[in-house]
């Protein structure tokens, strides 16, 4: 089962990618190459300086540079239809672009929302206009969200839907899940869960702890999470469905994930760079608008039991969770602004400074969990292998670059790491076969 | 001391110099004229999000001594009513140059908030259930005046600690000055991970005997709602203050405004241990020891952009009957 995701019509590539270092986990390919796209595909892969430049092929000089398969991000809120001011199709996938993804998947949690058949289908037609990297549209499983009645899922499947989701708010009603997971045999698709009991997080506006102790403000449990995964993971087990876990927190809930892994469960899992790399500690600048989001960041035991999933493969892959919000509605008391981080532009050097840098996870292993997030969708990672459509990022992984210093492409600047100064600067992505994004500053090569 | 937002931010030094200063501005309001020309023509806005009676009145008193201009914004009849966000209300009254902001508002953090978007000094007259440093300041006050010296004493902190602010600055206030704090509640009502504070908890008033100064809190009756406690009768069974549990040494605080019959019996609310008016009296000083503090730069050494704090510190007049 292939998905199939949207975009504009992009020329195919013709590049000489000359002297860039390409990794590709899945391939094992760890060493100074050259890499020939032609129309778009990966034709030739070789020493260095042992390609010809064809006519009409950009000769591109990346050394210095690595050259890997571009990421894939399960977990993006494009904000269209509804709240376009915040972020759009053309400006989210251009956000995209830049961070180095080849293909992204949005949520449905809009206004409308993505609940109903004309929906998805004037999305998908929108992003076959404006798209810059290939997206996919889920559906939600209940009709807008209310978590009482299924939408006509098998239909929406038809109509192009790559999974369903309630992202946003859980499906508290275990009976609606599990008729879900009973109609998942009809649609097919892949149930990815936001999970959370409500009744546990009550008016909960940060993780639950000394921080939260100390600044007076009421805190969501982890409990909140894991008790939601292992319900769930026990109804998909009983009704023999699929499910995906979307933002995982907790250490709780990493064991409770390893435990239904371990059962045989079909379940697979994400986290947010912001999870993998902030803590609660962070929350004491009381900025919401880099570190208020739902599930909330949590402590630095949770942060490590992340990291521990992430590597061992209970975490399967890294998702965004990029949540664009207006800067009006983040200029006011932590209490009052409302959830969310963007995240596609720092996903990657994010995750470079804070875990490949001090040691804590290799870099391949973060190349694989970053392109990894498709798989469950149907969509297979990027390969850099002959034959393959193009799908590269290069990235300059000594580039120090500040934060937001030069604005960001989203449209939103409520990013997890404004300010910071990271290691590691996408200069070039190519999403399926087209040049999706060059850094301003990066040399265009001449043309053979 | 730029502005007043945190007892975290405040060290021994400077809560200490605030209640020397209060001491100073009590002779004053022993004079049958109670003012004094320290800060005239300058203005403070009173900015209050949430219903006030004590906090907003004293404040009021405080910079009226102080001879300041006095604004006070409420919420309720005010462009606030309109939807105007915190942001556009705090740049529009900052337009008009005020000294200083006194900010009281139901979210945490709103006091930062208004200190990074007005040039003013701001006081935090509560924000959520974070803090209320002036009150933690007063209740220092009026326990200083009653006892000798507090390195040493032992408080409990007895009730809602997990919606009071009121807790929080006084964690940190006793404990700075080297007191000793418990806090006890039922679990319901203390907060996971409050012992970060520097306090010890407990949930029965057992070892309540071993305590120089029980502080107890508001039981807020729309906490009721719920489950943080079954009923009124069980909290006051388990948790009220009576004279049973108010030994003879010990002495009794609180914030106000009191809940006969439920966190405090009636007759220890009259009772010679129980400081209660002298905390309100105390309010009045020691917000015109802070506004004092901030507005004619005592104690701030730390250089910036205005005129040399020293110089201004002389400038400014000592107090003096107007």
């Amino acid at each position: 089962m292939t998905a199939i995701l949207d975009r504009k019509d992009a020329p195919p590539a013709d590049l000489l990618i000359r002297s860039a270092h390409v990794l590709d986990p899945r391939t094992g390919i760890d060493a100074p190459r050259d890499v020939l796209v032609c129309g778009g595909e990966i034709a030739e892969i070789a020493e260095l300086g042992s390609i010809d430049l064809p006519g009409g092929c950009e000769d591109l000089d990346a050394s210095g540079l690595h050259a890997l398969p571009a990421f894939v991000d399960p977990h993006v809120h494009l904000r269209t239809p509804g709240r376009e001011d915040e972020e759009d199709i053309a400006s989210g996938t251009r956000s995209a672009a830049a961070g180095g993804f080849c293909a992204i998947l949005a949520m449905p949690n809009t206004d409308p929302v993505v609940s109903t058949e004309p929906v998805l289908s004037s999305l998908r037609e929108r992003a076959r206009s404006e798209a810059h990297v290939p997206v996919g549209f889920l559906a939600s499983i209940t009709r807008d969200l209310a978590g009482e009645d299924l939408t006509e899922m098998a239909e929406l499947a038809d109509a192009g839907a790559i999974a369903f989701t309630d992202d946003g708010v859980p499906v508290h009603d275990s009976n609606v899940l599990r008729q879900a997971l009973q109609y998942q045999r009809l649609a097919g698709k892949v149930l990815a869960l936001h999970e959370e009991d409500p009744s546990l997080s009550g008016a909960g506006v940060m993780h639950e702890g000394e921080v939260s102790a100390v600044l007076g403000m009421e805190g969501v449990p982890s409990l909140s999470e894991s008790l939601m995964i292992a319900r769930d993971a026990a109804l998909a087990k009983y009704e023999d469905g699929t499910i995906h876990v979307q933002h995982v927190s907790a250490r709780e809930s990493v064991e409770a994930i390893a435990a239904a892994k371990a059962d045989g469960i079909r379940i697979t899992a994400e986290a947010s760079p912001h999870h993998l790399c902030l803590t609660h500690e962070d929350v004491r600048e009381l900025d919401p608008a880099r570190f208020k989001m739902n599930p909330p960041l949590r402590s630095e035991d949770d942060r490590q039991a992340l990291i521990e999933g992430l590597k061992d493969g209970t975490l399967d892959c890294i998702a965004t969770d990029h949540a664009p919000h207006s800067r009006e509605e983040k200029e006011q008391p932590w209490e009052a602004a409302p959830n969310g981080v963007t995240g596609l532009e720092t996903s990657f050097a994010a995750a470079h400074t804070t875990l490949v840098l001090p040691r804590v996870v290799d870099l391949a292993t973060i190349v694989e969990r970053m392109t990894s997030g498709g798989e469950t969708f149907g969509i297979p990672a990027p390969r850099i292998e002959p034959g393959a459509e193009a799908s590269i990022v290069l990235v300059d992984l000594a580039a120090e670059w500040q934060v937001g210093d030069a604005g960001y492409e989203s449209r939103s600047s409520n990013c997890a790491f404004a300010g910071r100064t990271l290691t590691g600067r996408v200069r070039m992505t190519v999403a399926a076969g087209g040049v999706a994004y060059r850094e301003r500053s990066f040399a265009i090569g001449a043309v053979a | 001391m730029r502005h007043l937002i945190s007892i975290a931010d405040c060290s021994r030094e400077d809560i200490e110099r605030i209640l020397d200063r209060a001491e100073s501005f009590a002779e004053v309001s022993g004079r049958e004229i109670k003012k004094v020309p320290t800060l005239r023509g300058r203005t403070v806005i009173n900015l209050f999000y949430e219903a006030s009676t004590r906090t907003s009145s004293s404040f009021e008193i405080a910079a009226k001594r102080l001879s300041a201009d006095l604004v006070t914004v409420k919420s309720v009849g005010s462009s606030v009513d309109k939807g105007e966000s915190l942001k556009d209300t705090v740049q529009t009254l900052s337009a008009y140059d005020p000294a200083a902001i006194v900010i009281r508002s139901p979210h945490v953090g709103a006091a930062d908030l208004v200190a990074k978007w007005s040039p003013a000094a701001v006081v935090n007259a509560g924000d959520g259930k974070h803090e209320h440093p002036t009150q933690a300041l007063l209740d220092l006050y009026t326990l200083r005046r009653r006892v000798p010296a507090l390195e040493g004493l032992t408080v409990w902190i007895v009730g809602d600690v997990m919606h009071s602010r009121v807790a929080r600055s006084n964690i940190l206030a006793f404990t700075r000055l080297g007191c000793r704090v418990t806090v006890c509640g039922p679990p319901t009502l203390i907060p996971r991970g409050i012992e970060t504070l520097g306090c010890e908890v407990r949930h029965t008033l057992d070892d309540v005997g071993e305590a120089d100064v029980i502080y107890a809190l508001r039981m807020q009756r729309e906490r009721m709602k719920g489950s943080f406690v079954p009923s009124l009768r069980e909290y006051a069974a388990r948790y009220q203050i009576d004279s049973r549990r108010l030994g003879a040494n010990q002495l009794l605080m609180h914030p106000g405004p009191v809940n006969r019959g439920v966190e405090l019996s009636a007759e220890v609310i009259d009772c010679p241990q129980a400081l209660i008016t002298a905390q309100v009296e105390s309010g009045v000083v020691v917000r015109m020891a802070v506004l004092y503090e901030l507005l004619t730069g005592v104690g701030d050494d730390a250089g910036g952009d205005g005129p040399d704090p020293r110089t201004r510190a002389a400038q400014a007049s000592e107090p003096q009957p107007a």
